[in-house]
């Protein structure tokens, strides 16, 4: 037993190491192969100014700035678009996939009708028609929409009052549409309203398949106890079918946010719209990459994380 | 565990870079030259509805073919997208880059590759709704300008609004077509890029091309042109006087149709280049009829730019910098001697 055990860690240890060696010996090899031909590596290039502005960004960054900083703003933008993405995702999907398990036929329908268009169309397709809708249908620059006091909305977005150097800027039509106060642009707009439809439809079908592979007689049995419909499924299903829920949800929130990086195809400048520029700029393709896949790989894991520790927390309370 | 030493060195060897230089050499062996070119940019390499590759960048790629193997059609044509183009370069998936690329520094000294003659002089500039009243780039402060990425263009952006003083805000699409939708839907107020793709987005892609007006001012220095890998001198030599043989020709008069009428001429120059007197083939790995055959293949340069961009084509941009040095452009052949 203790011999097998043994041998088994060896055997572990062993392929560790090849692992190891491997991956050490495609980056020494590349490293030279790159060197061979005259071609400049390593990331010294993140400290030299970045030579281009970014448009939209919540960390300003201007051509003589560093091209770290503009990986950050990359990544903000990222993060930006994700975070909202994910509550607002949550938010629609729980609602649809009560929608799915609704008595009402016409709620049910329209659930259905939802979940099913939002997710079998490429996610691509529905942000270039968000994006396309909205620049289309908003009116044009010069002749903004004002929605409310301070509120515009244009073919350059949503113009919206906003605390700008410790006092509240409220945005007025200029010279080339709103000037001032804060931007939320139809890029970011088609991304956010993309990437939050698409993953509430799949979220929304999670619930729904968590809730109604219950065994029937939880329900029957809450009934029976003399609760209503409406507190049998509050009360007793929807704990039980959240637990189960739990681990696709957060599988589809990483998605969500790795989905993100389809925001060039609409021109929002997120991390990897700012890495493709930077890689053009310096002709440092491998590092560019390697910098969007470390920061995806890190933060994903970083959530799986999270997302581990919230099962075991619920796990826990089923438990208790 | 000698087993396992023997795996990683067969795999060092596997991983070993191809040996750089006689590119020539493997081309002649292969019968083919193996040509990077975009995705699709009308006038210098974009395919037709029948599959075949045209343009002014082709034409190069096809003199080459003509002058190396004797058949301009001996190509394998490989599309590249701007952040593909320079690694399928340095890895040798393709012999030759000619994709509407800038010559600049960094690109020559840093990253592997050499760049060979100047195809096409152009620079960048932009496109504005004439409604928005704008007739000069100095008045675009605050604006929002869509631009695709991957090309010099955000760079030159930047230095152009920093020395002027003014801020504009930069909306960066990956794919053209989305961009120019995004432009002409009026999310933009100006679009740049090149000059000669600005010609052909306001009349192809327009709604209304009277409505949109090209702004006098260009911003920058775009010298496109074809690149090789470093480290193989001949080939470089090859190229590079390929493409000098096209626009000598047209200076020297030697058209497609008279390359061979011409063979009788008493001008030495002319003879020279057609292989009649001396073999300037020869020094460079060819034979001596290479820039005959290159001529007669696609035209001189005069004729490749009139067929894709000039006066023959949709785009109709006129010669301007690229008309010869004593037309008034700045196209000068080192002589062919």
């Amino acid at each position: 037993m203790a011999a097998g055990r043994t041998a088994s860690r060896a055997a572990q240890a062993l392929i560790l190491a090849v692992v190891v060696g491997l991956l050490a010996l495609l980056v020494t090899t590349t490293a030279d192969h790159l060197q061979q031909r005259g071609i400049r590596s390593g990331f010294d290039f993140l400290l030299e100014p970045a030579g281009f502005s970014i448009g939209e960004s919540l960390l300003p960054v201007e051509a003589e700035d560093s091209t770290l900083r503009a990986f950050a703003a990359g990544l903000l933008n990222t993060l930006r678009v994700a975070l909202p993405g994910a509550l607002l995702a949550t938010l629609i999907g729980v609602l649809a996939g009560f929608g799915r398990l609704a008595d009402n036929p016409l709620v049910r329908g329209l659930a259905s009708a939802y979940v099913n268009a939002f997710r079998n169309i490429p996610l691509l397709l529905q942000l270039l028609a968000w994006y396309f809708l909205l620049t289309d249908l908003l009116p044009a620059t010069d002749a903004a929409l004002r929605v409310a006091p301070g509120v515009f909305l244009s073919k350059s977005g949503l113009a919206l009052p906003w605390w700008v150097d410790g006092a509240l800027e409220i945005p007025e039509p200029g010279g080339f549409g709103i000037d001032g106060g804060a931007r939320l642009t139809p890029e970011y707009l088609a991304i956010l309203l993309g990437l939050t439809f698409y993953s509430a439809a799949y979220i929304a079908e999670t619930l729904r398949g968590a809730v109604e592979a219950l065994p029937p007689g939880q329900r029957l049995s809450a009934l029976a106890l003399g609760m209503t419909p409406r507190q049998a499924f509050v009360l007793v299903l929807l704990p039980q079918a959240w637990r189960a829920a739990l681990p696709p949800v957060t599988s589809q929130l990483l998605n969500l946010f790795k989905n993100a990086s389809l925001a060039v195809a609409i021109g929002y400048p997120d991390l990897v719209s700012v890495a493709g520029t930077s890689l053009n700029q310096t002709g440092r393709a491998i590092e560019c990459l390697a910098i969007v896949i470390a920061v995806y790989l890190l933060l994903s894991l970083l959530a799986a994380a999270l997302s581990h520790r919230l099962e075991q927390r619920a796990l826990r309370g089923q438990a208790a | 565990m000698s087993r396992l030493k023997a795996a990683l060195a067969a795999l060092a060897l596997v991983s070993t870079p191809a040996l750089a230089g006689k590119t020539l050499d493997a081309i002649k062996a292969k019968g083919q030259i193996a040509c990077g070119v975009s995705t699709g940019v009308i006038g210098f390499s974009a395919a037709d509805s029948q599959g075949q590759w045209k343009g002014l960048d082709v034409d190069v790629c096809k003199a080459l073919a003509a002058a190396v193997l004797g058949d301009a059609n001996k190509v394998r044509w490989v599309p590249l997208n701007s952040q593909q183009r320079f690694t399928a370069l340095q890895s040798g998936e393709v012999d030759i880059l000619s994709r509407n690329t800038t010559w600049s520094l960094t690109r020559d000294a840093a990253l592997g590759l050499h760049f060979t003659a100047v195809t096409y002089y152009d620079g960048q500039g932009f496109l504005v709704a004439r409604k928005s009243k704008v007739t000069s780039a100095k008045q675009l402060k605050n604006a929002e300008i869509c631009v695709q990425s991957g090309t010099t263009t955000e760079k030159n952006l930047s230095d152009y609004f920093r020395t002027q003083g003014i801020k504009v805000k930069p909306v960066v699409f990956e794919k053209f077509e989305p961009s120019i939708k995004a432009f002409f839907s009026g999310r933009c107020q100006a679009y740049t890029t090149d000059a000669s793709a600005l010609a052909f987005i306001r009349t192809k892609e327009a709604p209304n091309p009277d409505d949109y007006v090209v702004l006098p001012e260009i911003i920058s220095k775009e010298p496109l042109g074809p690149a090789v890998r470093r480290g193989d001198d001949e080939w470089f030599a090859v190229v590079k006087w390929t493409i000098n043989a096209l626009i000598e020709a047209e200076e020297l008069g030697i058209t497609q149709a008279k390359v061979d009428s011409l063979k009788a001429s008493p001008d030495p120059a002319v003879q020279r280049f057609l292989g009649v007197g001396e073999d300037l083939g020869k020094s460079l790995g060819l034979d001596r009829e290479w820039a005959a055959r290159a001529v007669k293949a696609v035209g001189n340069y005069g004729e490749i730019f009139n067929r894709n961009v000039g006066a023959d084509s949709p785009l109709k941009l006129p010669r301007g910098l690229n008309a010869q040095w004593n037309k008034g452009g700045i196209l000068y052949a080192p002589p062919l001697r």
